[in-house]
């Protein structure tokens, strides 16, 4: 009885330990982003005289930077935000698409050449991308795809990661359901359509997160191969408004804010679906 | 009612009889891959050692030249990025397969409140572009007293430091921020495998008067090894091929090299001087060296070793 008192006294104070280290964590994570939106609320001119600061002044403080964002350059900002959006978008379907059914090939059926095929998955999630980008440049001047938004997102067409994250996903879902609905006359497509899309769909939540975030942050590719002003993504083009004659603050720090805000919405609808599939889909060996 | 269907499926599968072979059917699902595989892997690394061996002087005119193209990656240039990018892949690992294992055991252990809150809360950062979360670390690392990470350091009395001027200082605010990105995800990877492991693995650890951190190195670590060589392995393959945090703190073209990576170099000597062969050698010796380093690291995981 005392024994357990004590335990229970050791346990409340871990517990307020381990909360306050996460609190520290949660203020790491935090930070940049309340530099971001208070930094986005002042002129330009203050950040230069003052640097990166969480002051807030009411006198100077509106949200003019933001509506300055429809002026600047002719409001290049928007075209860079509609290229990301229509990449981000096309991306991610036709890599839901691919990924599942090459997955869904390699995780439910047996058949001859499958470990080989797995293993070449493996083999090119291991390999860095970057090193084919010469040749994978020369092959879309050839294929007339410079300045094109396939050209962007061939590459990312059949992502290995997913395939991977897919296989593992219907390791574990069991074969007798798959069985059943064959024996009662749907085609393996069928049995894909209407019986695995609806079980796999935590699994998609998940990938659609992981594939909205590496899309909406890809630079050296897209910087490759959208070379036209208008058709940049925002990385691209964030980054050229970073000179060594002078950043435009008043555009960077408002367009920041913009940028992350679509896609923490994706997530906070999303993230619960995000969570439980990531984990069903768990890594086994 | 059954009988129909499957007579109607039978009547429409002799149409397409031969996409609904049994034997056919698991080649279609996986086609993509192969097709994938051939045009937009196999191709180009063949041509990338292909030109990595030749003198390109424009389209369809190459000229062999052995291994003239590896004997020229030996300038200063190629051996800082290199050090720079071993630098960076060594501490990336370090820190991001340690740090987030910690918070994901805590939030997994049961003594946080909240810890849902805190699972999704540690993820948002993952969801910006570094590109744009870089410009606040790199204002905020800026090189005078007044920028905001100096002003705090003048509080205990410590000089200000020229953060990106430097390897060392600009490494460290590297992998910052390469931390704040990439905490969230690692910490969802490390989580999804402490969940698969069983409660009662605990239990009997417990009965058998393990503490915490007796139970940390025998069952959980145990348990999570899968998730562990997956997060190393991407990890040394990030770390080796990082551009994107570096051209966030230091843009393309910074004088003297500081920051600039394998990547980096490889994208300045090929696409900016347009020395494609150059680069070809580049890129291949960054292909061996993750190779390698990762071969290295799933044998010392013991990777290859067949469980009994």
């Amino acid at each position: 009885m005392a024994r357990n008192k004590i335990e229970g006294k050791k346990r409340t104070v871990l517990s307020i330990l381990a909360t306050g280290l996460m609190v520290l964590v949660a203020i790491f994570a935090m930070v940049p982003f309340a530099f971001m939106f208070m930094s986005s609320l002042k002129p330009g001119t203050d950040m230069m005289r003052y640097g990166l600061t969480l002051r807030f002044d009411p006198e100077i403080s509106s949200f003019n930077n933001y509506t300055a964002l429809n002026t600047y350059r002719d409001g290049i900002y928007w075209h860079w935000y509609k290229s990301s959006a229509i990449i981000m978008v096309m991306q991610t379907v036709t890599g839901l698409f691919f990924g599942s059914i090459v997955g869904y090939g390699l995780g439910i059926y047996r058949f001859k050449g499958r470990n080989l095929i797995f293993t070449l998955v493996l083999i090119v999630m291991m390999l860095p991308f970057e090193i084919l980008l010469l040749p994978m440049y020369q092959m879309m001047i050839k294929a007339k795809l410079m300045n094109t938004y396939i050209g962007v997102i061939i590459p990312y067409l059949v992502p290995p990661f997913m395939i991977f994250f897919f296989r593992q996903y219907c390791l574990g879902i069991p074969t007798e359901l798959l069985e059943a609905a064959r024996i009662d006359g749907c085609s393996d497509y069928a049995v894909f359509w209407r019986i695995m899309l609806p079980i796999m769909i935590p699994a998609f939540g998940a990938m659609t997160i992981l594939s909205c975030m590496n899309s909406w942050n890809n630079l050296l590719w897209p910087m490759i191969i959208l070379q036209d002003n208008k058709m940049h993504t925002i990385p691209i083009g964030m980054g050229t408004t970073i000179t060594p004659y002078g950043n435009a603050y008043d555009v960077l720090m408002p367009g920041a804010v913009m940028a992350v805000v679509p896609i923490v919405i994706i997530y906070l609808c999303a993230q619960k679906t995000f969570i439980a599939g990531l984990t069903a889909g768990s890594v086994k060996g | 009612m059954r009988k129909s269907s499957a007579v109607n499926q039978l009547s429409r599968g002799d149409r397409r009889l031969w996409l609904n072979n049994p034997k056919v059917v698991p080649y279609v699902f996986v086609a993509p891959f192969i097709i994938f595989f051939l045009l937009v892997y196999l191709y180009p690394l063949v041509m990338t050692v292909a030109m990595s061996f030749n003198k390109i002087n424009g389209p369809g005119n190459w000229e062999f030249v052995k291994f003239k193209n590896y004997t020229k990656m030996d300038t200063r240039d190629f051996w800082m990025a290199l050090k720079t990018s071993g630098r960076y892949a060594l501490w990336d690992v370090i820190v991001l397969t340690i740090v987030p294992l910690l918070i994901a055991c805590l939030l997994h252990s049961g003594l946080v409140k909240g810890s849902s809150f805190f699972k999704s809360l540690f993820f948002i950062p993952s969801l910006t572009s570094i590109i744009v979360a870089g410009i606040v670390f790199r204002l905020a690392f800026g090189t005078l007293e007044t920028a905001t990470v100096n002003r705090v350091l003048a509080v205990f009395g410590i000089e200000p430091v020229k953060w990106l001027s430097y390897e060392i200082p600009g490494n460290t605010v590297l992998i910052l921020l390469t931390l704040w990105r990439w905490n969230g995800v690692n910490i969802v990877y490390y989580l999804s495998g402490l969940q698969a492991i069983p409660a009662d693995q605990y239990e009997a650890a417990q009965i058998d008067g393990a503490n915490a951190i007796q139970k940390f190195f025998h069952v959980t670590l145990p348990g999570i090894k899968p998730v562990l060589i997956y997060v190393i392995t991407i990890t040394v393959l990030g770390g080796f091929s990082m551009f994107t945090e570096s051209v966030a703190l230091w843009q393309q073209n910074n004088a003297g090299g500081v920051g600039r990576t394998i990547v980096g170099y490889m994208y300045m000597v090929g696409f900016k001087k347009n020395n494609l062969g150059v680069a070809s050698a580049v890129g291949l010796t960054l292909l061996v060296l993750v190779v390698v380093v990762n071969l290295i690291q799933l044998i010392l995981m013991g990777f290859f070793k067949k469980e009994d």
